[in-house]
């Protein structure tokens, strides 16, 4: 991770272009959701998520194209550490990035919506925390078996979308269920639940599997 | 704690097909601490898959390949730790410095005191005054010289080396030459592919030659390696001919 972040910080390239296209999505949707200066009820819930799935996706492929650079993924796949380290590093540098787009999604949100965002803002954390650790878990093994295809940047929303929708469902849900006129706190928590739950499942499944995928 | 080592590589009967393409054929070889053995063939015999076999990237579809008495399947990271491979792709980050570079791997291979490591490793790639200067910048036979370096700065038991003369001028291939040689004699198993037949000939102890995904035997005598793979390819090429192939 310290790695790709010091590879990051020289070009800076998916960090301008993931958050650029974050907050661009967040203005094309504010033009869409506020009339009258008022937001349609519960868009920014939607327009998070989605704003974050698009930048996550786009992270998620420039990831493992850097490794194939000269071969590096090879250079990893070498090393003397458990190849399912590997993938956790990559997952967290992913999981970073995805944090720092986040923040500026969320931002925007709240300014363009005029949202109160963090009125309860560990359970939003949560959520958005929860929500980026299974997306971006699902992601970076996709990422990663699609590395070496030609069609990669096809195929990867192809697979990503339909395995992370339950994700991005429940992210959508338990937002809504925060921002809306009478919160309801104990449907955030059980979409949380359900996030946590798919989390689990995937982290179990791209960390056993991430190493039979890796090797020819 | 005792770390696995191994003086000895045994390749029995492997095979790797890629769909119906048969890269391997039923190969088998010996290879011994000590040793500086050439891979020769033609482009497409097998060359870079054998060594991406030995390096552990590639399961072979048929046979085994043990490290001293183990197979790689059981061994894992133990056994990593003990390969250094040079691969045609040089896996080195254009982004990231000639220093940083090294210090990633030296790294990776959990090495104790990195920084004299790479200090040692630059001087001998002779890139110590551009160390801090991204790879990006630099020629393909410095690119090649750091790559060296970076896969030795583990001290590996098996070395391999896909094409390791590429790109390097003549004093670099001298260092090179020399470096195997000091290698072998520390009773590291180097093994190397090229098609540089007369500098292969000045370092190594034996040639496997393969082709069509098969072991050839060279022709024993004294002639060169390469009077001698001439006529182990002529001598093919009339068999095919009258084959009809």
């Amino acid at each position: 991770m310290c790695k790709d972040i010091r590879v990051e910080s020289r070009s800076r390239e998916m960090v301008y272009t993931t958050t650029f296209f974050a907050a661009s999505c967040v203005l094309v949707f504010s033009f869409a959701f506020v009339r009258s200066g008022r937001p349609v009820v519960g868009a920014e819930a939607g327009i998070i998520w989605v704003a974050l799935a698009y930048a996550g996706q786009l992270a998620l492929g420039r990831t493992f194209e850097r490794e194939l650079h000269q071969d590096a993924l090879r250079g990893l796949l070498l090393a003397p550490v458990e190849r399912a380290a590997i993938f956790v590093g990559k997952l967290l540098g992913i999981m970073l990035l995805m944090v720092v787009v986040e923040a500026v999604v969320v931002f925007f949100v709240a300014v363009f919506f005029s949202t109160a965002l963090f009125d309860y803002g560990l359970l939003f954390i949560s959520l958005l925390v929860a929500g980026t650790i299974g997306f971006a878990c699902v992601g970076a093994l996709f990422a990663a078996m699609l590395a070496r295809s030609q069609s990669r940047t096809v195929l990867l929303p192809v697979l990503l979308y339909p395995i992370t929708v339950p994700v991005l469902i429940a992210g959508v849900n338990g937002t809504l269920s925060l921002i809306q006129a009478e919160p309801n706190l104990d449907l955030a928590r059980f979409w949380l639940a359900l996030i946590a739950f798919f989390d689990v499942v995937f982290m179990t499944l791209a960390l056993w599997t991430f190493e039979p995928l890796m090797t020819e | 704690m005792n770390l696995f080592d191994f003086q000895q590589v045994t390749v029995s009967k492997v095979s790797r097909h890629y769909g119906r393409r048969r890269a391997l054929n039923s190969v088998s070889f010996h290879l011994q601490a000590g040793e500086v053995v050439g891979l020769l063939g033609p482009n497409g015999s097998g060359k870079s898959t054998l060594l991406g076999i030995l390096s552990t990237l590639i399961t072979p579809s048929s046979g085994e390949v043990r490290y001293g008495n183990k197979l790689s399947s059981v061994l894992g990271a133990d056994l990593r730790r003990l390969i250094g491979f040079l691969s045609h792709d040089l896996q080195l980050y254009p982004e990231l410095s000639a220093r940083e570079n090294l210090e990633f791997y030296a790294g990776l291979y959990g090495q104790g005191q990195p920084s004299s490591l790479v200090n040692e490793a630059l001087s001998r790639a002779r890139l110590a005054e551009r160390a801090e200067e991204p790879v990006s910048g630099f020629s393909r036979g410095m690119r090649q010289r750091l790559a060296l370096e970076r896969s030795l700065i583990h001290k590996p038991r098996l070395v391999l080396l896909d094409e390791p003369f590429t790109g390097l001028d003549d004093r670099s291939t001298s260092e090179l030459i020399e470096r195997l040689r000091l290698l072998s004699g520390e009773g590291c198993v180097v093994v190397f592919a090229t098609h540089d037949l007369d500098i292969a000939d000045d370092v190594l102890d034996r040639a496997v030659v393969l082709r069509r995904g098969r072991i050839t035997e060279l022709p024993d005598g004294h002639a060169s390696l390469r009077a001698r793979y001439r006529q182990l390819v002529t001598s093919d090429n009339s068999m095919e001919r009258r084959a009809g192939v």
